[in-house]
């Protein structure tokens, strides 16, 4: 596996340097993209290098921000151009490879190791040349990692920023690689680097010899994993893009759906208000991947302490119907929190899960034989129609339509669905 | 005693309409310029099409360095039409 030749493209700051290169009045001040802070959204989504240098951090509060820098321009998301220069930028890597793995809008990996025959060049001059593209044709600058695994080519795009290329070989890895801090390896987490601080491991290195029965107690078969990572052990493909969804093809687990609504919830009218326009989000992409669910879990978040506590429940027959879905999450929340103003709630979340495939064919009950249903599911079928047409708010189930500031969201466009972790195939 | 101070250049997008010739494999060509005061400029020729960022007013897109009056410049293209890197002058003057 070592003659392996896979790239790891990370555009630097990507917000932030996106819009200071489309706005060139911003480029010489510290600059943030912030969420919208009446809707309580105002976190810092990212920083230019100059704002990182006054210790604004990603999901600081702008509040923070402009404390520690009170010159800080904010500018809201725009989010459309983020993805459009994340899709030409993966043009550019086509022209090097039709392997191309995205993992964000900023992140790619990019198995080279087939092309370089045919387009004449080495994986460290594909490195370079792709580097050069971004900047000329996007104006964008990107840190690249080359190594023979996923793993250590992350590594490298992350080790020199911004602009760079850094190469990670069988020769050099222990001296680059080894001597890090463990929690800069893919997938070691504050958790899982607590951990292994308590045991004395501190760097990739340490983690590359640790034993196996310490590994096996303290993390089951993950241990064994994260120590192969730390070897330069991954085995793991580069899984190509599917054009037509533009995500590398993968088994979908859940359909979610949460939100941060602009003003704490301290009623049950309103609650059942969010609920219904998640469940509504929820099912209606549930219905467009062609899937049901049996098991619904929600999630309410407490303003007090920002605590989350979950709930699940079984529905009695797999369902994408929303009517369904929203009565028994709501059913479920209501049953186990006391909206009121004593105990205002910031934010819900709802997640379909267990799910099975109408393309598998579903194992009909008598329950699917009733004229309700079949009204139901017809109903969902006819809204989804209108919404393709007209947009989403468009028609809205009541307890939706009820709530002015429910009624004037739209959870599914606004739904950013976030990059599939590592591990997740 | 008295100073001038010369104005200070900065340069902004500016969007301008554009007659193009499309061959049959859809590559195209521009023509003419035709500023927002009616005048046109005729473009002599075309030297260099290619992808390309434009630092100076942020952007990037379909870069047509062309001759216009016996000198060279860039035309833009991107998904919002074509545009120039026109230069404005702010003046500035102290006595």
């Amino acid at each position: 596996m070592r003659d392996r030749a896979i790239l790891h493209s990370d555009i630097n700051c990507c917000y932030a340097q996106i819009e200071c290169q489309a706005h060139p009045q911003l480029r010489d001040k510290p600059v943030v993209v912030g969420g919208d802070e009446e809707a309580r959204h105002g976190i810092v989504l990212a920083k230019n290098l100059r704002a990182k240098r006054y210790g604004i951090r990603t999901a600081d509060t702008l509040v923070e921000a402009r404390r520690k820098c009170p010159n800080l321009v904010v500018v809201p998301p725009d989010y459309r151009l983020y993805l459009q220069v994340a899709r030409d930028a993966r043009r550019i890597y086509y022209d090097y490879t039709d392997q191309v793995e995205p993992f964000g809008p900023d992140e790619a990996w990019l198995d080279v190791g087939g092309s370089t025959r045919c387009l004449g060049l080495t994986p460290t001059q594909i490195a370079y040349e792709i580097s050069e593209r971004m900047k000329s044709e996007l104006g964008i600058m990107v840190s690249i990692g080359l190594s023979w695994n996923k793993v250590f080519a992350k590594f490298g795009s992350e080790y020199k920023k911004p602009d760079a290329v850094t190469v990670i070989t069988p020769e050099n890895y222990r001296c680059i690689v080894w001597p890090a801090p463990v929690r800069e390896l893919l997938y070691v987490g504050a958790a899982t680097e607590r951990k292994l601080y308590s045991a004395g491991i501190l760097s990739i290195g340490d983690l590359a010899q640790a034993g196996d029965r310490y590994l096996k107690k303290t993390f089951g078969k993950i241990g064994f994993m994260l120590r192969a990572f730390a070897r330069g052990e991954d085995i793991s493909e580069v899984k190509p893009l599917d054009p037509t969804s533009w995500d590398v093809s993968r088994q979908i687990k859940s359909y979610g759906n949460g939100i941060t609504f602009p003003r704490d919830i301290t009623d049950a009218h309103t609650a059942k208000a969010v609920c219904w326009m998640l469940a509504e989000s929820v099912a209606q992409r549930m219905r467009e991947g062609r899937a049901c669910c049996k098991t619904v879990t929600v999630g309410i978040r407490s303003a007090a302490d920002l605590r989350s506590r979950s709930y699940q429940a079984p529905l009695p027959a797999p369902t994408d119907i929303t009517a369904e879905l929203a009565s028994t999450a709501w059913n479920l929340m209501d049953a186990r929190y006391d909206f009121c103003e004593e105990e205002p709630v910031r934010g819900l979340s709802l997640r379909a899960s267990n799910l099975v495939s109408l393309d598998d064919g579903l194992q009909m009950n008598f329950c699917d034989l009733l004229p309700t249903r079949r009204h139901l599911r017809a109903l969902d079928v006819a809204i989804d129609d209108l919404r393709r047409r007209f947009g989403n708010n468009i028609v809205m189930w009541g307890p939706k339509a009820s709530d002015v500031t429910a009624a004037s969201m739209d959870a599914k466009c606004d739904n950013v669905v976030h990059p599939v972790g590592f591990l997740h195939r | 005693m008295s100073a001038m101070v010369s104005g200070i250049e900065r340069r902004e997008k500016h969007y301008v309409e554009v007659i193009v010739d499309v061959d049959p494999e859809g590559e195209v060509t521009p023509l003419e310029l035709v500023w927002e005061d009616g005048r046109h400029f005729e473009i002599e020729r075309l030297i260099e099409r290619r992808r390309a960022a434009s630092m100076k007013v942020g952007g990037y897109g379909i870069r047509y360095t062309v001759q216009i009056g016996g000198r060279q410049r860039h035309l833009w293209q991107d998904d919002s039409g074509w545009y120039v890197e026109e230069i404005v002058h702010d003046g500035i003057t102290t006595m």
